[in-house]
């Protein structure tokens, strides 16, 4: 948002400089249960970012004094190795990384079934592994898949994408340049349930118009974003299907 | 796949899922929102006259009222010993619930952290708060034996229809098996017969899903146990 470069982001043709369209978002992987010692857990890749999320819980709240005697409280850590950017990223909580770290467990705190654990915590670690522009919506969209396959009761997964304006043009999960050279940044995270938005933040400038495009367009990918996500609990529990069944 | 359609069909759903619409109640792990019924867990949709749920495929044990559940003492205090039974609680066990006359101050000759106990859920409140007890026939603390543990909600499958699993492990085995709710199940007799019936709960947990896990776990046990009962 704060450079300024010659390149062209979007060409006379509506391309991208990485050959999507507007309305297009980057190709999305998504794994539940790849590690053993975590209660749930999932990698995502998004274009060029790479993020492992990790749930413990619900279990014991500590420190004491978090512990709310009504429900349960989410606890998030998210994390950027050092490794993850090109020129070597301090490690260590940042200010940013305390940011992502709210706003991803008031995100989460909004579909989790809290009051069904009172006086519980529950765990979420996310660690970028590699950066390339909207790990937040990454690591959420992780999260969620993660609390799902710890069997955590939730009104539903959450689904988070970013949109944006680069080169004067309303576009669709922003990569790494477009979001360097770009006017604005638009994380959002939706219920898709009930498409209520539970992450919402903005960054640069757009006009009113501007945004609701942005809103319509992010939201529709979050439904797609969520049905990779489904997708990608089904395919756990077959495969633990497959498994029974072939040594029979 | 095929031959599983012979019987009802097993419903795999995820979070956010709409599994009822006619305006049933929601049971287990399922919550309504405008007239719908939605699950709260990935699992298998469960329909009973009581109303649409959820069984999880996995996740935590909650803890309730009346379960028989296998703990691990992890604290000892002047009156009281804070058992672990894999809830995301701890458990208090009170001196006066407790088979054993116990002085104050005087908890640790009788039960030491790392004992393993069997128990009963006294109580459940609305805080989740967790009272345990000993006095029950069969509870006491447990010497020697095996402990396995497994998830929770595989637990049912371990004991079967009408315990069927349960007493078909027991009498092909000869050894002594306490199931407990919380996924933690004690083995007790010879070595290599209880190793073989460790083996056949951890493959009843990984293939619960399958079909006559009754009969192919017969047959696993006949194959497996050392042949000197016959």
């Amino acid at each position: 948002m704060s450079g300024h470069t010659d390149m062209v982001l979007v060409d006379e043709n509506g391309m991208r400089i990485d050959g999507r369209t507007a309305t297009e978002h980057r190709p999305i992987k998504i794994e539940a249960g790849v590690l053993k010692n975590a209660d749930g857990s999932a990698y995502v890749e998004i274009g060029k970012n790479k993020v492992l999320a990790a749930v413990y819980g619900p279990r014991e709240c500590h420190p004491r004094h978090l512990q709310n005697p009504t429900k349960a409280i989410v606890q998030c850590k998210y994390n950027m190795q050092a490794f993850s950017v090109s020129d070597r990223k301090r490690p260590g909580t940042d200010r940013r990384s305390i940011e992502i770290s709210k706003i991803t467990a008031e995100a989460l705190e909004n579909v989790v079934l809290t009051e069904l654990y009172p006086r519980a915590s529950i765990d979420v670690y996310i660690e970028i592994l590699q950066a390339n522009a909207g790990t937040r919506c990454a690591g959420l969209t992780a999260a969620s898949v993660a609390l799902a396959d710890a069997g955590i009761p939730m009104r539903d997964i959450v689904p988070a994408i970013a949109a944006g304006k680069a080169d004067g043009h309303v576009l669709l999960d922003l990569n790494k340049e477009e979001d360097n050279y770009g006017q604005a940044d638009v994380p959002i995270a939706i219920v898709p349930s009930t498409d209520e938005i539970v992450l919402l933040q903005m960054d640069g400038n757009m006009t009113r118009e501007e945004f609701d495009k942005a809103i319509s367009m992010a939201v529709n990918a979050c439904h797609e974003v969520y049905d990779i996500q489904k997708d990608a609990l089904k395919r756990r529990y077959s495969v633990k299907n497959e498994e029974s069944d072939s040594d029979e | 796949m095929e031959r599983r359609n012979a019987k009802p069909k097993r419903e795999l759903v995820l979070p956010g899922d709409v599994i009822d619409e006619s305006g049933a109640k929601a049971g287990e792990y399922a919550y309504s929102r405008e007239g719908k019924v939605y699950a709260a867990v990935m699992g298998i949709k469960n329909v009973s006259p009581i109303g649409v749920s959820v069984i999880p495929l996995w996740g935590q044990y909650m803890p309730s009222a009346g379960d028989f559940v296998i703990g691990v003492v992890n604290d000892i205090g002047p009156s009281n010993w804070m058992i672990d039974i894999n809830a995301p609680y701890p458990a208090p066990l009170h001196v006066s619930e407790v088979p054993w006359k116990v002085e104050f101050g005087d908890t640790s000759r009788f039960l030491n952290i790392g004992n393993v106990v069997f128990l009963k859920i006294l109580s459940v409140d609305e805080s989740k708060k967790i009272q345990v007890t000993m006095n029950d026939s069969g509870l006491r603390k447990v010497e020697g034996g095996l402990l396995v543990e497994i998830a929770h909600s595989k637990v049912s499958r371990v004991i079967g229809k009408s315990g069927s699993m349960i007493q078909l492990l027991k009498a092909a085995s000869g050894c002594r098996i306490f199931v407990g709710q919380n996924g933690r199940i004690w083995i007790d007799g010879e070595e290599d017969r209880a190793a073989v019936v460790a083996d056949a709960i951890k493959m009843i947990e990984e293939k619960a899903q399958a079909r006559d896990l009754t009969e192919k776990v017969k047959v696993y046990l006949e194959s497996k146990l050392p042949a000197e009962e016959e």
